[in-house]
């Protein structure tokens, strides 16, 4: 009963984290160097494990497919797969488990290192609301770069399976060819399906990290459960949303 | 962080709902009072302040003291709003200090015991973030108002180092010049002389009633140092096992009979204590 109450605590106040961050949206131009800040680290400086992590997706997708579709004698289709696989499921969700990684347990450590040394504290007795000038530049820079992250994870995965096709010699699916079939299969709504899921991921884990830092209370010990929680919640809520957007848009 | 133009400031001040107070026009910068009344805090089940009332006059030196995990601190946070009080209440000028529209009414500054800095930000920027947030002046004016703060706490060479770079004594005194900066109606002190060396303690006492003179502004002062609240309060009050023991100027404090008080004030170091002995037994 306990572990409920504390979920639907989380939640509710993770809920009312987000309409106080948006409700702060009209001083947006005023944050907009803290959104750039953010930018880059959500999105610049994940970029380069997002570009290593996609590829290799990619290229093992292409080579697990190829084999099988080889024996159905449809190894033509490869490059569909891939495609299809990654623009709407492996891309975003990949993506997101990064980013639930990498970035959001960096938010919530810092955000909960901020809570336990009073800097939190301090904002609002200087009457500077921390929605404002700690989660929302977070939020806005996460809604755009997660778009950005997963095209780019598409595209550099989509290169991966082409590689692996052309090298592999039991493969042996031209470049032309397999790029022939991604676009011949491959949809605007596919991309754009998975692009929405990708905005919902990472608008859902930087809350998480944000809310989560932000209720941290004690010492050293509980900012380091803060940031398991996080990626732990992160990690569901990612899974479990994903299997509820799949079904809303299909 | 955009500074906006001056005519907009001058439109921020005129307008009623969102009255701010103009930086150097010194009279609008009236000291407020302070009221506790029946004041109890409770942790689950665990009572932290039980009924605390008393009242703090505008523009004095105004110390709470008491034994460790008395409360004081407790208290302290409500006075700043940062706490909910489980009964009673506590208000700035009749206003919650919980409330958003009276921290932008009256400017109410904490210094913490940490200095609570923005870690990420430069002495500079930690002391420029209220009023480049507020928008209160142009930036050239915010310049001048940070420059001044560091030179009356004499820290202006650290306007560009990192709060990670600073001593302790360096990091109260930019937590005061932070506070400063905001020209606050009301300074709440949370154990500024802890972890300090006497000297720099007594600098930072002299500090807090320099500032107090300078500014007229009402100061509540929470701390364990006896002698900086001999010294510099108007009056003091005596928090004991969360309760209220007594408010008495230090004069009348020095002169009680409460055991309670006298024990405070004045411990002995007494090494034939029973305490002791029962140790001593222990171990041989």
């Amino acid at each position: 009963m306990k572990r409920i109450n504390d979920l639907l605590e989380a939640l509710g106040s993770a809920l009312i984290l987000a309409g106080r961050a948006f409700a702060s949206l009209p001083s947006a131009p005023r944050i907009l160097k803290r959104v750039a800040e953010q930018g880059y680290l959500v999105g610049y400086t994940t970029l380069p494990i997002v570009t290593i992590l996609c590829f290799f997706i990619g290229a093992v997708l292409a080579l697990q497919a190829g084999n099988t579709l080889r024996d159905f004698g449809a190894k033509q289709l490869i490059g569909t797969l891939v495609g299809e696989s990654l623009a709407r499921e492996l891309g975003p969700v990949m993506v997101a488990i990064l980013l639930a990684g990498r970035v959001g347990s960096a938010v919530t450590a810092e955000l909960a290192s901020m809570k336990v040394s009073g800097e939190v504290d301090a904002l609002v007795t200087m009457n500077i609301p921390p929605e404002r000038l700690l989660v929302l530049p977070r939020l806005i820079a996460v809604l755009l770069a997660m778009p950005v992250l997963t095209m780019v994870g598409n595209i550099i995965g989509w290169f991966g399976g082409a590689v692996v096709c052309a090298q592999v010699k039991s493969i042996g699916v031209e470049p032309e060819m397999y790029f022939q079939s991604l676009k011949q299969y491959l949809t605007i709504r596919d991309i754009t399906d998975g692009l929405i899921k990708a905005e919902i991921f990472g608008f859902v884990i930087m809350l998480i990290a944000c809310s989560t830092g932000l209720r941290t209370r004690g010492g050293p010990r509980e900012i380091g459960f803060a940031v398991t929680k996080s990626v732990v919640f992160s990690l569901i809520a990612i899974l479990t949303l994903d299997y509820f957007i799949t079904k809303a848009l299909s | 962080m955009k500074t906006p133009a001056p005519p907009a400031v001058t439109d921020r001040v005129a307008r009623p709902t969102k009255t701010r107070r103009p930086v150097l026009a010194r009279d609008d910068l009236s000291p407020v009072k302070v009221t506790v009344e029946g004041l109890t805090k409770s942790y689950g089940s665990q009572r932290v302040l039980t009924d605390v009332s008393f009242e703090v006059k505008p523009g004095e030196i105004f110390t709470i003291m008491g034994p460790s995990g008395s409360g004081k601190s407790v208290l302290l946070r409500h006075i700043a709003g940062l706490e909910t009080p489980t009964e009673g209440r506590v208000t700035i000028n009749g206003q919650d200090p919980s409330l958003p529209e009276t921290r932008d009414r009256f400017a109410v500054a904490l210094v913490f015991q940490s200095g609570a800095l923005f870690n990420s930000l430069s002495v500079y920027d930690n002391l420029a973030l209220y009023p480049l947030e507020h928008r209160i002046c142009p930036k050239k004016e915010i310049r001048d108002r940070v420059m001044r703060a560091l030179t009356i706490l004499s820290i202006e060479t650290a306007a560009n180092k990192l709060p990670a770079d600073l001593s302790g004594g360096m990091k109260k005194r930019v937590a005061i010049a932070r506070a400063l900066v905001m020209e606050p109606q009301l300074i709440l002190y949370d154990e500024p002389t802890s972890e300090l060396d006497p000297v720099m303690g007594a600098t930072i006492a002299e500090i807090i009633a320099t500032l107090k003179e300078q500014f007229t502004v009402t100061t509540i002062v929470v701390s364990h140092d006896r002698d900086m609240a001999m010294t510099i309060s108007d009056r003091i009050a005596v928090v004991h096992q969360g309760r209220l023991r007594t408010v008495q100027t230090p004069s009348e404090l020095k002169a009680s009979k409460d055991s309670v008080i006298d024990e405070f004030l004045n411990p002995r170091i007494d090494i034939r204590n029973p305490r002791f002995r029962q140790l001593e037994n222990a171990s041989s």
